[in-house]
């Protein structure tokens, strides 16, 4: 149906051509949905730009051909590829907020694809619109026609994307990372939801993902990519259960799943013996009846209601929840950086809650509290170096910045000393990942709060600062509250785990016994909805 | 994006931007001149500028008078070279303190917001309602007639326009997560602002100076030509503009050109020099 040979796309950038794409070809056959997997950079979404003829102005085909159904689709005009995008390919994009125009009603917009391919008029478009909001399972869809963009959630955004998309009944539908940025259940409900109507409509689709738990589970066929270039291919078992190229290997291995053990998502040579690490039974932090309420104008949030739970020295602490359950309201508070509406943060036998947090950066027990951002990017000050980033915390409230210490902790983190120099554009998501800890560590504190501080990166990269964070901690004893949705990440880095729900815990225990048996249908449906990768070895079943 | 040497220093950053865009070099060189004019201007002009020689009165352009003379014999060419650092010194202290306080004003509106930055907003707002040179005009004249003045008429009407976007940039910043990493480093709230916030203000901050200097530029030789601020026989590009007004009918354009040109050519590099001056201070532009 969709066939691309010997693909190659260059860009033209100020140091030079870069080749974003190397002779890739790939063939969907119709009712078939291929999964694209690949590290950032990897080419794989520029792979999906091509196809559509939507590339930027740098970009350009230097070789190969795209053919849908016997058409090479270098030959339509823009005007006739219009018509085929749309009608006969779609596309859903990354981040549906971006993806709809903010200013207008979802049903406007659904109408306007709807009247531009001729399957509405004037007078029809709004039950049309209804129709296909209906399609993609949205409740009310009747009301929720005049909603606009920010009126909805997430998910409900990512719907409207797909109902979208599918107005005029495409032949193929192409994903880029359609759950990026999604809770997990949410992500299932999405990616169920897209799964059913496409198997419904006998569609065919490309589902570009980095995660490849997520592409096993909806995919018929997967292909690896690395820079440009497709590395392996195969069904989601063949592929897992016996990769072929040792890039693909790395991959699966990297890929968070049940039973493997955090060393395990290494590389085998970098796998080094894990450090013994020791939880003392002492309580180094303890939160008591923790509550936050916010006001506005249609009366009080309550984002955290009567939170309570325990610390010890050298453990690990994961909090788990969804988006707007309140587990970076909790978060902020004990870093102490938002003041709790009640409660008490006993740190080490002090009531921290009774020092205002506009006070508290000044205070002498900021330097035991420090944190990793969930964005390393948006954490570093875009005009500071990494040297001056990690000198910071030490100028402000330690004994001074020295070279020598400076470089003692980019060392122990693993970043390359020349990168002290650099600033944040120029160095990559696994670097400034590194600096952040460095900075959050170099005051040696005994409490660290981990603010999903893997989500914006690739697998490898993950696992490595996974890694890093485990050995970190045994060599400086700290403890960790890990601040997560991911429970695959949880199962492999939290001895304790509490999941949030609206504000309050709903569960809590030792990690390993609520990932295997919840008590709750809340943790359940959570477990449930992470996608589990088939494990390797399991060829026999 | 893979770089092997060390991060440049700043010269060699300053030469990067200069080598990569020819008209940034173009304008840094006519402001090299403009500085040469109004540092050593008077020492290298070939007559006194308010030296008159009634014999020699309104002489069109010669070797001897380069620009030609004026209806009191003077040396239009010295008296051109000499304004620029009157002219200079006016425009550049006025949006200095524009850039001053507008910067206060705007960062503490931004960041802390409420009551605060609803009531600077509205004087803001109530400076910009007027038409500035009026404005301008009105504040030279009720504050009195002397060269501060019009710097401090000037700085008034350009603060607003500092104000609101250090005010923006700020906003757009105060949750960002390097902000509330530099408060877990022990940072206070003022610290936070001053040498984490604002810095990251200044390369859109840089544009915007850039284009009110010319401006500020035009404002003093305009408040000048309608008699207000500097007075004669002083050397100012906007006086001589209006002297010489009086004789293009009788022709002898010589008068009022040529310090026209010299304020079109102050006003032309302040406006080409904003977007590499943009470049300089913008650590992203290094690669």
């Amino acid at each position: 149906m969709l066939s691309v040979t010997n693909l190659a796309v260059r860009f033209q950038t100020r140091r030079g051509p870069v080749d974003a794409l190397k002779g890739v070809n790939l063939e969907v056959a119709s009712g078939e949905i291929l999964g694209v997997v690949g590290e950032s950079g990897s080419g794989k979404s520029v792979t999906a730009y091509s196809i559509m003829r939507l590339l930027e102005a740098g970009g350009k085909v230097v070789d190969g051909t795209v053919r849908y159904g016997g058409v090479d689709l270098s030959d339509p005009s823009e005007n006739q590829m219009g018509n085929i995008r749309g009608r006969e390919i779609s596309m859903i994009f990354q981040n549906p907020r971006a993806a709809l125009n903010p200013i207008r009603r979802v049903g406007d917009q659904i109408g306007d694809v709807l009247r531009r391919h001729a399957r509405a008029t004037r007078t029809t478009a709004k039950a049309e619109a209804i129709k296909a909001l209906e399609a993609v399972r949205i409740r009310d869809a009747a009301a929720r026609v005049d909603a606009y963009p920010f009126e909805l959630s997430g998910g409900m955004c990512q719907r409207v994307v797909i109902a979208l998309a599918l107005a005029c009944d495409p032949k193929l539908l192409i994903m880029d990372e359609p759950t990026t940025g999604l809770d997990i259940t949410t992500q299932k409900a999405v990616m169920d939801l897209v799964a059913d109507l496409i198997r419904d409509r006998g569609m065919s689709a490309i589902l570009i993902t980095h995660d490849l738990g997520l592409a096993s589970g909806y995919c018929d066929r997967i292909m690896v990519m690395r820079d440009g270039e497709v590395v392996e291919r195969g069904t989601p078992l063949s592929l897992f259960t016996a990769p072929d190229h040792p890039y693909t290997r790395r991959l699966i291995d990297a890929t968070p799943r049940l039973g493997a053990r955090i060393r395990e998502l290494l590389p085998v040579e970098a796998r080094t013996p894990m450090p013994e690490r020791r939880v003392e039974n002492e309580p180094l932090l303890e939160v008591r009846n923790l509550v936050k309420t916010f006001p506005s104008r249609s009366g009080p949030v309550h984002a955290v209601r009567d939170v309570s739970f325990t610390i010890r020295k050298g453990q690990t602490l994961g909090l788990v929840g969804e988006s707007g359950c309140g587990k970076s309201t909790t978060s902020s508070m004990v870093v102490r950086l938002l003041d709790p509406t009640s409660g008490q943060i006993i740190f080490r036998g002090e009531d921290l809650a009774a020092t205002p947090a506009s006070r508290f950066a000044r205070d002498p027990r900021r330097a035991r509290i420090q944190m990793v951002f969930q964005d390393a990017t948006d954490s570093l000050n875009p005009r500071h170096t990494s040297r001056q980033t990690i000198a910071e915390p030490l100028r402000r409230l330690g004994t001074g910045a020295s070279n020598d210490r400076i470089a003692e902790l980019a060392d122990l983190v693993g970043l390359p000393l020349p990168l002290l120099d650099r600033f944040p554009h120029q160095l990559s998501g696994g670097q400034k990942a590194r600096v952040g800890i460095a900075r959050a560590i170099a005051l040696d504190p005994d409490l660290l709060i981990l603010d999903e501080p893997t989500a914006a990166l690739d697998v490898s990269i993950q696992a490595i600062v996974l890694n890093l964070l485990i050995d970190l901690q045994a060599r400086l004893g700290i403890s960790y509250l890990f601040v997560t949705h991911d429970l695959n990440v949880v199962r492999l880095l939290c001895d304790q785990v509490i999941v949030m729900q609206g504000g309050a815990i709903v569960e809590q225990g030792p990690a390993e016994q609520v990932m295997r048996n919840p008590a709750t249908a809340y943790t359940r449906s959570l477990v449930a909805a992470a996608p589990q990768p088939p494990a390797l070895g399991d060829a026999a079943q | 994006m893979s770089v092997t040497t060390a991060s440049p220093g700043t010269f060699s950053h300053i030469g990067y931007v200069l080598r990569g865009n020819p008209v940034t070099l173009l304008s840094f060189v006519m402001f090299a001149i403009l500085i040469i004019a109004a540092v050593l201007g008077p020492v290298l002009v070939p007559y006194d500028p308010l030296a008159s020689e009634a014999a020699n009165a309104l002489q069109p352009p010669s070797w001897a008078h380069w620009f030609g003379t004026d209806n009191l014999g003077r040396d239009v060419f010295s008296r051109v070279v000499t304004a620029t650092r009157l002219d200079l010194m006016i425009s550049i202290s006025a949006v200095t303190l524009s850039l001053m306080a507008g910067s206060v004003l705007g960062a503490v509106a931004g960041y802390w917001g409420g009551w605060l930055d609803a009531v600077l907003n509205r004087v803001m707002d109530t400076i910009m309602a007027f038409p500035l040179f009026v404005l301008a005009m009105g504040i030279v004249a009720a504050l009195g007639n002397t060269v501060e003045n019009i710097v401090y008429a000037t700085a008034v009407i350009n603060t607003p326009f500092y104000a609101r976007l250090v005010r923006a940039e700020v906003n757009i910043r105060r949750e960002a997560g390097f902000v509330h990493a530099a408060k877990l480093a022990g940072n206070s709230d003022i610290r936070v602002l001053a040498m984490h916030i604002f810095p990251n203000a200044l390369p859109p901050m840089m544009v915007q100076m850039s284009l009110n200097l010319g401006w500020a530029i035009l404002n003093a030789a305009g408040l000048s030509f309608i008699g207000l601020g500097v007075r004669p026989p002083t050397a100012e590009w906007g006086i001589m503009v209006a002297e010489g007004a009086n004789f293009i009918v009788s022709g002898e354009w010589w008068l009022a050109v040529f310090p026209g040109l010299a304020l079109m050519f102050a006003v032309f590099t302040f406006n080409l020099m904003g977007d590499g001056l943009r470049d300089i201070v913008d650590p992203r532009q290094r690669t």
